[in-house]
């Protein structure tokens, strides 16, 4: 482990690659410097004239004056006081006579060769008349009502006039034939909207069976069927659409992903629980077997600790309340949480952090990890050197550590291990050169200086004397150390 | 207001003024004083085509963001909905219609559908039973967005999510080279409008000379990748949206002279940022280990510019002096926000946690280990670091190594799922579909071909005098404006083996334009390419865009149109299922 983490380091160290690096650090820090003096001479210099300088007016809010977003919080915030004329900030930039001219250009023609007008030309032709309004199939009227219209149009012509925005009637394809001619034109035509609104008529007027079989030879209209279907959350014939197809996966998924909107722990859990005979892949299938475990675990240690810390008997939900719920908290926020409250615990109860990690596979360094951060946390050091110790065959104990020791002095550092606790571990790292800048920055004197007597380094032994406060033991250790006619200094 | 947008080569402007008029005309179409409801989402991008003093002279007195329940008093005549075509906001607006319809009214309705009607809308109005009561049901093509001089966006989030994970291409009404799958629809779409609209159209003079239609999924890598551009760190680190970011107030304090600085402002500072801003303009593209010494340029050159006042003698020079002042104030303060921003970033660009995120990046990049269980990514998990930032990375090894291999993606999904909560399952199935992920199926890795063919990986990148678009990425040449690099010079042709290598189809289709269109180029002129980015594209890959236009030998100026502007977190997120709950 070790020695695999030092080669890493070395492959660091002569790493080809360049990472993202000033190249000057300090001239360009100073550069940056250079820009904020001129800023801020230049700042004094005129002064008077500071409001003046934002070309654009910001509100409160952070919004520009005068944008959309800051008018509808004002207006409607005017509105809640009285019905008075709100008073508008005087915007003058985009009203004046250019804004208004007559360009010749369309935002649809530059793009797409065509003018405006000739699209949607039914809207602009009748504008208060509803019917004509709407360029989708009006389905359920009466015969009678659309007898006006022209009913002739073939499956193409109806399609185009689908697409250009005009009413048109789909009733009067009767046989499965002109339908599905009518979905394969719609199809053709690129046109979204035209493909939903015919598939919304055969969903209507087919039986499901022979809609779906006719979709699996047609793909795209298909794919649009499925996110209609998702769009207005018609689950159940999402369900048995995706099943006809054998798409047993996606039901699977489809159906475990409900359990997100139910807001009750137990109603989760059941719900969970029958999701297991779900068609999951084999890896799927054991992770949702592990998700309704780790739930049904939760909802039992909630309900024990929960009463555990009203009754205010055991010490450490009374010195570290708990902050929140442990239910439908990840895998390893749980651990970290038996961890914390229930680490001593026999391995037969299902808050027993080791029976944890077995049930649920967790990974040694996982494991690690997690228990060293909640051990520290409660600053149980000797729990902390018990994790590492290991005897080896002949009854010698030694750290071991599945994590490089730099990472377990980070974590402790981070739960603010004391001095004497880190320097155990910062001993530890093999690398002489890491071990002495962590050091240096755990202040770890007495490793620095015993790495320093072993390299055999009174240049940097002296060096490292001066930064020490005057007449404290380290500085005494130095110069016992430099005194020592014993030791053969390399400089 | 809006200059910016005239600069360019193709006058983006004509767009704006466009978009102005259409919503002129929607406006006096519903006669009589009225009020707007706005889907919230919108009032964004609307933001960028008018302000509220045009809606307020079309009689628009009030406004108010769409909410359930009772729509707020307002004595007016017309109440107008302007919202996106989504199923969630038709209910809303049929409650908001049935309980004004109880109290009195003689209000009209209407509904403005950004950027396009939708028939499963209506449908669902019409089940709600409110259909009937509008007056106007119409639509509003804000199609594109014009952002800057060359840069449009349709800020259309789902794009990406619809076309490779729903499989749903309803969106692509729109729209001649590409590559893609959707790119080979929208073309087919085009062809058949055009045969459709056949005699009303070419009387147009052509504003590009070469379309380019490319698909997000033929370079999956790009994105994920940490942009180190200015604009595009700006962007992970802050996010830019709708033109505007919003950044930590600290830095921006002013502090007034013989004040002390007792409150820190606690609102964020909120900065429109385009090539309106001169400095911005020139400083937005570069790498970022460039930055400093052009700010640093532009701060003695200001300095140098208000030193002058000292040799202003005569009234004439004072009131010389006096006339530049407006433009020094401005350029001083630009100066001091992007010193600022600087500042911020290079916090972040120089802690140890980004360079080794790098560094992992590089390595994928180069195809180093790809194949393995990477430690650093192992690390990310253990300490919970956010789980977008681990699926970028994961994801990016994946596509580096032609997916993963089963012993390492199991690993790695079970670390996930036990970290971040086991409903992830449904995330990393998103992904997979997305191709984004997947099991590796052969052994062959087609990813170095790739590589070494397009030349995605230059040792020696230029970051301060950039030769080539791999500045960008300190490295890395996105492969999709490598793409649009090749096809200029010397085409598509020379790289037929490598195009094979990546999905979907690519094409060609020639227009014929009547004798009298072709354009009569200068000599000189260059050629214009409207490159058009289906399901997203980056703010490095623009810069690498424009840095191709400004290259005196290309001969060729990119206008860049999208779906949306994104990186890598804002994509992976609308791939999840409920990112809100996720963001841990």
């Amino acid at each position: 482990m070790m020695k695999s983490k030092a080669d890493e380091e070395d492959y660091w160290n002569s790493s080809k690659f360049k990472a993202f690096t000033f190249d000057d650090e300090d001239d360009e820090f100073s550069r940056l410097k250079e820009s904020k003096r001129a800023v801020n001479s230049i700042r004094y210099l005129v002064e008077e004239d500071d409001d003046e300088e934002e070309v654009e007016k910001v509100s409160w809010s952070g919004e520009p004056v005068g944008s959309i977003s800051w008018s509808v919080s004002e207006t409607a915030a005017s509105n809640q006081k009285a019905d008075r004329e709100p008073a508008f900030p005087k915007v003058s930039a985009d009203s004046g006579p250019m804004s208004r001219s007559h360009s010749g250009y369309s935002l649809s023609s530059l793009f797409k060769g065509k003018t405006k007008g000739g699209n949607f030309q039914s809207l602009a032709d009748s504008p208060s008349d509803p019917s004509v309004r709407l360029y989708a199939p009006e389905l359920r009227k009466p015969k009678s009502e659309y007898k006006d219209y022209v009913s002739d149009w073939s499956p193409e012509e109806t399609v185009q006039r689908m697409q250009q925005g005009k009413v048109v009637s789909l009733e009067k394809f009767r046989s499965l034939q002109d339908k599905l001619l009518l979905l394969d034109y719609a199809v053709n035509a690129h046109d979204g909207n035209v493909i939903t609104a015919v598939l919304i008529y055969l969903k209507r007027t087919l039986s499901k069976e022979v809609l779906f079989r006719e979709l699996e030879s047609r793909q795209t209209a298909l794919r649009h069927l499925i996110h209609y279907l998702t769009e207005t959350r018609d689950q159940r014939l999402l369900l048995e659409l995706l099943r006809a197809l054998g798409r047993m996966e996606d039901v699977a998924l489809l159906q475990y992903k409900e359990h997100l909107s139910i807001a009750d722990e137990n109603r989760r859990r059941d719900f969970l629980k029958n999701c297991l005979s779900l068609p999951f892949s084999p890896e799927d299938s054991a992770h949702v077997q592990d998700h309704y475990t780790l739930l049904e675990r939760q909802v039992i240690i909630e309900t024990t600790d929960r009463q555990a810390e009203r009754g205010g008997k055991v010490e450490v939900f009374q010195k570290f309340p708990r902050k929140a719920s442990i239910l439908n908290m990840p895998m390893i926020t749980t651990l970290y949480y038996c961890c914390f409250y229930h680490y001593t615990e026999s391995e037969g109860t299902f808050s027993c952090p080791l029976n944890i990690r077995q049930t649920f596979k967790i990974s040694e360094k996982q494991y690690f990890v997690t228990a060293l951060a909640a051990r520290a946390k409660l600053k149980a050091w000797s729990d902390v050197d018990a994790l590492f110790t290991s005897r080896n065959w002949l009854g010698f104990t030694r750290k071991k550590s599945p994590l490089s020791f730099q990472r377990v002095v980070d974590i402790l550092q981070k739960n603010s291990a004391p001095t004497q606790v880190l320097q155990n571990y910062v001993a530890l790292v093999d690398d002489a050169e890491l071990r002495i800048s962590l050091a240096q920055k755990h202040k770890c004197h007495d490793i620095v200086i015993n790495t320093y007597r072993d390299l055999k380094d009174r240049q940097q032994l002296l060096g490292y004397q001066v930064k020490l406060k005057r007449g404290s033991a380290e500085e005494r250790k130095i110069d016992e150390l430099l005194n020592n006619p014993q030791i053969r200094w390399k400089n | 207001m809006a200059a910016h947008l005239s600069y360019g080569r193709v006058n983006l402007n004509i767009l704006r003024e466009a978009a102005r008029k259409e919503l002129r005309e929607f406006l006096d179409k519903c006669a009589g004083s009225k009020a707007i409801v706005w889907d919230e989402y919108l009032t964004g991008p609307f933001g960028l085509i008018a302000q509220y003093s045009l809606l307020k002279e079309h009689e628009v007195e009030k406004m108010f963001t769409l909410k359930s329940g009772k729509l707020p008093s307002a004595d007016v005549k017309n109440i107008i909905f302007f919202v996106r075509p989504r199923l969630e906001l038709m209910d809303i607006i049929a409650e908001n219609v049935f309980s004004e319809d109880k109290m009195h009214s003689s209000r009209d309705f209407h509904i403005l559908f950004v950027p396009r009607r939708s028939m499963l809308c209506e449908q669902r109005l019409k089940e709600q039973g409110v259909l009937a009561s509008f007056v106007n049901i119409d639509e509003y093509i804000l199609d594109l967005i014009p952002y800057d001089g060359d840069l449009l966006s349709m800020e259309y989030e789902s794009a990406f999510r619809e076309c490779y994970l729903e499989n749903d291409q309803t969106s692509l009404y729109h729209t001649i080279y590409g590559k893609g799958d959707c790119a080979r629809h929208v073309a087919n779409m085009m062809l058949r409008m055009k045969r459709e609209f056949a005699g009303s159209q070419n009387q147009i003079l052509p504003v590009f000379d070469t379309l380019l239609l490319l698909d997000r999924n033929i370079d999956l890598l790009t994105p994920l990748a940490t942009q180190l551009t200015y604009e595009g760190l700006i962007d992970e680190i802050y996010g830019i949206t709708n033109g505007y970011v919003k950044l930590p107030p600290e830095k921006f304090a002013q502090k007034k002279q013989g004040e002390a600085s007792k409150d820190l402002p606690t609102e964020s500072k909120k900065l429109q940022l385009n090539s309106a801003e001169e400095l911005y303009a020139e400083i937005r593209d570069k790498n970022f280990n460039a930055v400093g010494a052009a700010l640093s340029k532009k701060a003695k050159i200001i300095s140098a510019a208000f030193e002058e006042r000292h040799n202003a003698k005569t009234v004439g020079e004072i009131k010389q002096f006096v006339s530049q002042l407006p433009h020094m104030q401005a350029a001083r303060s630009s100066l001091a926000n992007h010193t600022s921003i600087a500042e911020l970033i290079k916090d972040i660009t120089t802690s140890e946690a980004f360079f080794e995120n790098l560094t992992v990046e590089q390595e994928f990049m180069t195809g180093v280990d790809t194949d393995k269980v990477n430690t650093y990514i192992e690390d990310c998990i253990a300490q919970k670091d956010p789980l977008i930032k681990i699926l970028r990375l994961m994801c990016m090894q994946s596509v580096c190594n032609n997916g993963l291999k089963q012993k390492v993606f199991e690993y790695y999904k079970r670390e996930i799922l036990q970290t971040y909560g086991y409903e992830h399952i449904l995330t990393l199935n998103n992904l997979e579909k997305a191709s984004l992920l997947k099991l590796q199926t052969s052994s062959r890795n087609n990813y170095p071909t790739i590589r070494k063919t397009l030349k995605l990986w230059m040792e020696d990148a230029n970051e301060q005098n950039p030769n080539d678009i791999s500045y960008v990425y300190s490295g890395y040449a996105p492969l999709s404006v490598r793409l649009t690099q090749v096809l200029a010079r010397p085409g598509w042709r020379s790289i037929e083996e490598v195009l094979k290598l990546l999905p979907g189809p690519h094409f060609e289709e020639r227009q014929q334009l009547p004798a009298g269109l072709h354009k009569k180029r200068q000599q000189g002129e260059n050629r214009t390419t409207l490159v058009f980015f289906l399901g997203g594209v980056s703010y490095a890959e623009i810069a690498a865009l424009r840095f191709l236009s400004q290259m005196e030998d290309s001969g060729m100026e990119y206008i860049i149109a999208t779906t949306k502007l994104l990186n890598g977190t804002t994509w992976i997120k609308s791939l999840m299922d409920r990112p809100e709950s996720q963001i841990s």
